[in-house]
C-alpha cells in the first residue's frame, strides 16, 4: 500500500507537518494490553465500587429491573455500530424504531409530537425553556425549587448568555408541592415558561392543572419535567402542559454512575417546528412503500448554523432504543403493574417512617430528621450492606436533617424492614 | 461490477402498534411482597390514568422478532466500511461493551457514597490523564455529553476567562469550512459569528485572519486537520495572531484521529478543545448516540471548568464542588460514564505506541484511497491528505450526476455512502474517511466500486441517477415528509 | 415570465404596487427554482412593522433555509394564509397566487430604488 501511494514509510505520511508541530516522543500511556488484562482491570475497578448492597437512592436515577431482551436488541451490531440515519435507504431499522419511540413518548406524556430524544433529562430542561422563549417571544423562566437541583444548575449555565432570566419559586413547606401563591406572585407578562417537575424532587405528585391555569392566565407556557418515567404508567399524563421534558433512565437504562441516559421533549403539534433536535417523519419511497426519514432538518445546526434552534446534533439513539424495547416488553399492562409495585413498595416503607411532606407521592419521599444526622444513619446502614437515602442538606439547607428515600420493584421487604430497624434504633440513640 | 454484496430476503414488519393484540403481554414481574396499594386512594382519582392509550401489547417472541427484523434494514460498521468523512466510523471493539456492563460499573448510582465509588472515580481520573497526555493539555473535564455539548462548554470557558479579565468580547471567528455546530455554539454562548474565508489550498486565509482578528475577537474556532482533511500548516502563526490580540484558540477535535501520537494541539497553541470519544476513541455511534465530548484545556482555563472536579485527598478520590470561578454545571451528574469506560478500554488496548500506529494506518488508508481515485474524481485541494480526502463531483456533474447520486449508487455496491455535500467550500463534495480499522481487501472493494460508478456515469448516467436499485427501501420522498409532517403513528380511525 | 409592472430586489423578492397605497410582495420565479421543492414558509404576523432590508420571514426547502427581506418599509396588513397548508404553491405560481404579504407603505419613495423587470433579468442572468 505504501508503494502504491509513493511513500517509503508510514512516517512519510506526516512528514509535511511543520517541525515545531510534530510530537517526537511516545505518548506516556502504558503499552497495549490484552483483552483479558482489560477485563481484569475493570473488574478490579468495579470491585472498588458498591456491589451487593441494597439501595434506597433515587433522586433522579432509579434502580429498575432491565429485561434481558433490552441488551439482546441493543447489542445487535446493526443498531450498535450504525451512524445517524441520514441515508434513509439503509437506515430504516433505526428510523422505524425512532418513529415508534416518538409515538410511545406521545402516548406516555399525553402530548402530540415528540423528538428523537435529547442528551438527558437535565439538558432537556434548558432546551424546553429556550423553546418556550422562542414561542412566546418572552425572556422570563420561572422554575420550581422542587425541580431536581442539578437540573436547575444545568438550566442556569445553559441559558445564561441567551438573554433569559431564570427565577426560582418556592415549594410549599407543608405539602412539598409547588407554592401556588408564590408562583402567582412572580408571574407577569415577561414570563415565557413556568417549569414544574412531577413527581418532583421530593417525590410529590404536583398539581399540574393548577400550575397550567396560572401559567396560561399570564400567557406563559407550562413546562412539565419528570425524572421517574415509571410514574407515567400510573399518573394522569400532564395534558395541560405545553411542553413535557424529562429523563428516561428508569426505562432499562443502567444507572452507570450518571450516564449515558436519554432525555425527551414532547409538545403540542402547533409547536413542532420549535422543537430542538432530531425528528423522524413518515413518508413513502419511490415505489410507494411506507418509509421513514429524518425530517424538518432546517431547524438544525448543519443547515441553519448560528440561527439553529440548538447546537445539538445527536440524539441518544441507542439509549432511546433501550427505552423503546423496555416500553415494548412491559407494554400497556406491564408498565401499569410495574408502577403499582413501585407505589406499593414506597408506601409500605413510608408507613413506618416519619414523612416530611403531606402531598401524594409515587415511589420517593422525604423522611424527616429523627435527631441523628442522616449521614450517621447512612453509615450505620452501610454496615448492614444497605445504601440509605440522599441527605438533603447539600441541596436544601432548610431540610438538612432529612433524607430522600426511594423504593422500586427491586427493593425487597427485608431490606425495607432492616432500613426501618436502623432508623428506629438511631432515633433511640438520639434520645 | 458489484462484488461485495448480493440481495437477500428481508422480512416485512408492521409497526408495534399495528401488531398489538389487546391483553397480550411480554413481561413477568415477581409477586409483590408488600400489600398492594390502590392507586386512586394513594394518588387521588384525578391524578390516576386508566390506561396508556395505544401502547404496545405484544409477546416476548413478537418483540424480539420485531426488533431483529428492523435491525436487518440497517447498514453498520459490523457489516463493512463506513467511509463517512469527519465521522470516524471505526470498528467498535466488543470488549468495550463487555467491561461497561460489569455490575459494579453499570449499576453505580451517582449519589452512592464516594467511599463506594472509588473504582468509577479512578476510571475517570485515569481517562482524564490519558486525554491530557494525548492532547498536550493540562486538564480535562468529562462532563459534556457530546461533541456539540463540548464545544458549548469550551466557549463558555473562554467567555468566563475573558470576563475575569474584564471584557467577554463580542465575536468568534469561524472558518467557512467549519461544521455547522461551531456557529450554532458560538451563538448559544452569546457571541456573534464572523466568517473566516479559506484559501485555494483549503486552509485559513492568513491575510483575512489578520484583518478580522481584533480587540473584539474572543476566539477562533478551528478544526485541525480541517474538514478538507488538510493540516493547517500555519497553525502556530494562527495561534500567535489570536494570542497577540488577547483572544483564545478553540479547536474542534472532530478530526483528532489524524493526530493522536503524532502532534498535540496543546503543543501548537490551542487553549481549549473538545474530543469526540465516539469518534477517535471508538465508542459505538449507536445510530446517533450516545457520545461524549470531553473538553481539554490549558492551565489558565482550568479554574473555570464545570463542577464538580475530581480531587485526590488522603489517598481517596472525592468530588470537589468548591470552585468559585467555575462556569457551573453543564449537565446533571459527572458525564456519560458508560461511554468513558469504553474509551478508556480502547486507550488501554492500544497503549501509547499503538495509538500512534492507529493514526498512521488511518493516514495510510486515506492516502491510498486518494491516490487510487484521483484519476476518476476531481480532487480540488492539492495539499497533503491526512485522515480523510475530499473530492468534488465536477467531472460527473457534466453528465448530470451529482455527489448525492454517486453516494446512493454506492449503496448498491454494498457500502455506506461517504459524507455528501460537506464541507460547504467544496462544491459537490465527496468526503471520504476510511479510518485505520479497514484492511486492504475492503478498501480495494471500495475503490473498485467508486471506479465502476465513475464508468457508469459515463456510460449510463440514468443507472446512477435512479440508484439505489437493490435496497428494500429506495429513494425516500423527503419533500412530502417535510411538507406534511407525520411524526407519530395514529390509529387509522383518527386519520380519517 | 417577469411582469413589467412589478419591481424586484437583488434578494429575489418582487413588489407590486396596488392602487390603495399598499404593495404585494412575493419571491421570484428564479428564487423558488434555486430553492427547489419548498416545504415551509415562515411569515411575519399582521401588524408587524417592517424595515426595508431587514429579515421578514423565511422560505425552506428540505435542506436549505432562505431568509426573505422586506423590499420596502411599512406595516404588514395581510399575509397569504394558504401557504401554511400548501407551501408547494410557491413553486407553482410564485408571481400571482403565492404572494407572501401585503404591506402598507410607509416610505413609498423606496420603490424607486428597486429594479425593473429588465434590470432584474439582466441581474440574474449575470449572477
Amino acid at each position: 500500500m505504501l508503494a502504491s501511494i509513493g511513500a517509503g514509510s508510514l512516517e512519510d505520511l506526516f512528514a509535511h507537518l511543520p517541525a515545531e508541530v510534530r510530537f517526537e516522543r511516545t505518548l506516556d500511556i502504558p503499552a497495549g494490553k490484552s483483552e483479558y488484562d482489560i477485563v481484569n482491570y475493570f473488574r478490579q475497578r468495579a470491585s472498588e465500587n458498591a456491589t451487593g448492597y441494597s439501595s434506597f437512592l433515587g433522586a433522579g436515577v432509579y434502580s429498575h429491573y432491565r429485561p434481558v431482551l433490552v441488551d439482546a436488541v441493543v447489542s445487535r451490531g446493526e443498531f450498535l455500530t450504525s451512524y445517524t440515519p441520514y441515508q434513509a435507504e439503509i437506515s430504516q431499522g433505526t428510523l422505524t424504531t425512532i418513529f415508534e419511540f416518538q409515538t410511545m413518548i406521545c402516548q406516555l406524556t399525553g402530548m402530540e409530537v415528540a423528538n428523537a430524544s435529547m442528551y438527558d433529562g437535565s439538558s432537556s430542561v434548558p432546551e424546553a425553556a429556550l423553546m418556550a422563549a422562542r414561542v412566546t417571544g418572552r425572556e422570563g423562566i420561572l422554575v420550581s425549587r422542587a425541580v431536581h437541583p442539578e437540573y436547575r444548575e444545568t438550566l442556569a449555565t445553559s441559558v445564561r448568555h441567551q438573554g433569559l432570566h431564570v427565577v426560582e419559586y418556592a415549594y410549599d413547606r407543608d405539602s412539598g408541592g409547588i407554592d401556588l401563591e408564590d408562583l402567582e406572585s412572580k408571574l407577569d407578562s415577561t414570563v415565557a415558561a413556568v417549569i414544574v417537575q412531577s413527581p418532583n424532587f421530593f417525590g410529590i405528585v404536583e398539581d399540574v392543572r393548577k400550575a397550567a391555569e396560572l401559567a396560561h392566565k399570564s400567557g406563559a407556557l407550562l413546562v412539565v419535567c419528570f425524572t421517574e418515567a415509571v410514574s407515567l404508567g400510573l399518573l394522569e399524563p400532564p395534558r395541560d402542559a405545553d411542553i413535557v421534558c424529562g429523563e428516561l433512565q428508569s426505562f432499562a437504562i443502567s444507572p452507570s454512575y450518571g450516564g449515558p441516559f436519554a432525555g425527551i421533549i414532547a409538545t403540542k403539534e402547533k409547536y413542532l417546528r420549535q422543537i430542538p433536535g432530531r425528528i423522524v417523519g413518515e413518508t413513502k419511497d419511490a415505489n410507494g412503500n411506507r418509509a421513514y426519514c429524518l425530517t424538518l432538518a432546517t431547524r438544525e445546526q448543519h443547515i441553519r448554523r448560528e440561527k439553529a434552534t440548538s447546537n445539538i446534533c445527536t440524539n441518544q439513539a441507542l439509549i432511546a432504543l433501550m427505552a423503546t424495547v423496555f416500553m415494548t416488553v412491559y407494554g400497556k399492562e406491564g408498565l401499569r403493574e410495574l408502577a403499582v409495585q413501585n407505589l406499593s413498595k414506597a408506601h409500605y416503607l413510608a408507613q413506618q417512617l416519619p414523612r416530611r411532606f403531606k402531598g401524594p407521592f409515587f415511589n420517593e419521599f422525604v423522611v424527616s430528621g429523627n435527631g441523628r444526622p442522616p449521614e450517621q444513619i447512612n453509615e450505620t446502614l452501610l454496615t448492614r450492606k444497605i445504601i440509605g437515602g440522599l441527605p438533603l442538606g447539600r441541596f436544601y439547607p432548610e431540610l438538612a436533617g432529612g433524607m430522600l428515600v426511594c423504593a422500586t420493584e427491586m427493593t425487597d421487604r427485608q431490606a425495607m424492614d432492616a432500613f426501618v430497624g436502623v432508623f428506629v434504633a438511631e432515633e433511640a440513640l438520639a434520645k | 461490477m458489484i462484488r461485495k454484496v448480493r440481495p437477500h430476503i428481508t422480512q416485512n414488519e408492521p409497526l408495534l402498534f399495528e401488531s398489538s393484540s389487546p391483553g397480550k403481554i411480554g413481561y413477568q414481574l415477581p409477586d409483590l411482597d408488600v400489600p398492594a396499594v390502590d392507586p386512586a386512594a394513594a394518588l387521588g382519582e384525578s391524578n390516576t390514568r386508566r390506561e396508556i392509550e395505544g401502547f404496545p401489547e405484544v409477546s416476548e417472541v413478537e418483540a424480539i422478532r420485531h426488533f431483529s427484523r428492523l435491525s436487518t434494514y440497517n447498514y453498520a460498521i459490523d457489516l463493512g466500511l463506513y467511509p463517512l468523512g469527519s465521522c470516524t466510523m471505526k470498528y467498535n471493539p466488543r470488549v468495550n461493551e463487555a467491561v461497561a456492563r460489569i455490575e459494579g460499573l453499570a449499576w453505580a448510582h451517582p449519589y452512592q457514597p464516594e467511599s463506594l465509588s472509588q473504582g468509577a472515580m479512578e476510571v475517570m481520573a485515569v481517562l482524564e490523564n490519558a486525554l491530557a497526555e494525548i492532547t498536550g493539555m493540562d486538564a480535562v473535564t468529562l462532563q459534556p455529553a457530546a461533541g456539540a455539548h463540548g464545544e458549548f462548554t469550551g466557549i463558555l470557558l473562554i467567555r468566563a476567562l475573558l470576563e475575569s479579565r474584564g471584557n467577554p468580547r463580542k465575536n468568534i471567528l469561524i472558518p467557512d469550512s467549519a461544521h455547522g455546530t461551531n456557529p450554532a455554539t458560538a451563538h448559544m454562548a452569546g457571541y456573534q459569528v464572523r466568517n473566516l474565508p479559506s484559501n485555494d489550498r483549503g486552509m485559513v486565509d492568513m491575510e483575512a485572519l489578520v484583518r478580522l482578528c481584533d480587540e473584539d475577537t474572543a476566539a477562533l474556532m478551528i478544526t485541525n486537520p480541517n474538514t478538507v482533511g488538510v493540516f493547517e500548516e500555519n497553525i502556530t502563526r494562527i495561534a500567535a495572531i489570536l494570542h497577540g490580540k488577547g483572544a483564545q484558540v478553540y479547536m474542534d477535535g472532530a478530526n483528532m484521529n489524524a493526530l493522536v501520537g503524532i502532534a498535540r494541539p496543546g503543543d501548537f497553541g490551542v487553549d481549549v478543545m473538545h474530543l469526540n470519544l465516539h469518534k477517535t476513541f471508538s465508542t459505538p455511534h449507536g445510530g446517533g448516540g450516545p457520545g461524549s465530548g470531553a473538553v481539554a484545556v490549558k492551565g489558565h482555563l482550568e479554574p473555570f471548568l464545570p463542577v464538580p472536579r475530581l480531587l485526590r485527598r488522603e489517598g481517596q478520590w472525592t468530588w470537589n464542588y468548591d470552585r468559585p470561578d467555575s462556569i457551573g454545571r453543564v449537565r446533571a451528574f459527572y458525564g456519560n460514564f458508560g461511554v468513558l469506560v469504553r474509551a478508556l478500554a480502547y486507550i488501554m488496548a492500544h497503549g501509547g505506541p499503538g495509538l500512534k500506529n492507529a493514526t498512521m494506518d488511518a493516514l495510510l488508508n486515506a492516502n491510498y484511497i486518494r491516490t487510487l481515485l484521483e484519476p476518476y474524481y476531481d480532487h480540488p485541494h492539492k495539499a497533503p491528505t491526512m485522515h480523510e480526502c475530499v473530492f468534488s463531483d465536477e467531472m460527473q456533474a457534466k453528465r448530470g450526476v451529482r455527489t448525492g447520486d454517486i453516494a446512493k449508487r454506492l449503496i448498491d455496491y454494498g457500502f455506506h455512502p461517504y459524507t455528501v455535500s460537506f464541507p460547504l467550500i467544496v462544491h459537490g463534495a465527496l468526503m471520504i474517511e476510511p479510518t485505520e480499522t479497514e484492511g486492504k481487501r475492503e478498501l480495494d472493494l471500495f475503490v473498485d466500486a467508486m471506479i465502476s460508478i465513475a464508468k457508469e456515469v459515463e456510460e449510463d448516467p440514468e443507472l446512477v441517477l435512479k440508484a439505489p436499485h437493490s435496497t428494500r427501501t429506495n429513494r425516500v420522498d423527503e419533500v412530502t415528509a417535510a411538507r406534511k409532517p407525520v411524526v407519530r403513528w395514529k390509529p387509522a380511525a383518527d386519520e380519517a | 415570465m417577469y411582469p413589467d409592472n412589478y419591481r424586484y430586489t437583488k434578494e429575489h423578492e418582487w413588489v407590486r404596487l396596488e392602487g390603495d397605497g399598499t404593495a404585494t410582495v412575493g419571491i421570484t420565479f428564479h428564487a423558488q427554482k434555486e430553492l427547489g421543492d419548498i416545504v415551509y414558509v415562515d411569515l411575519p404576523k399582521e401588524g408587524t412593522a417592517l424595515e426595508k432590508g431587514k429579515t421578514m420571514g423565511s422560505v425552506e426547502s428540505v435542506k436549505a433555509v432562505s431568509d426573505v427581506y422586506a423590499p420596502v418599509s411599512g406595516e404588514v396588513v395581510a399575509i397569504n394564509e394558504q401557504l401554511a397548508e400548501a407551501p408547494e404553491k410557491l413553486n407553482e405560481d410564485p408571481h400571482e397566487s403565492a404572494w407572501l404579504v401585503k404591506i402598507k407603505l410607509s416610505t413609498p419613495d423606496e420603490l424607486k430604488q428597486l429594479l425593473s423587470a429588465e434590470d432584474y433579468q439582466t441581474y440574474i442572468g449575470a449572477e
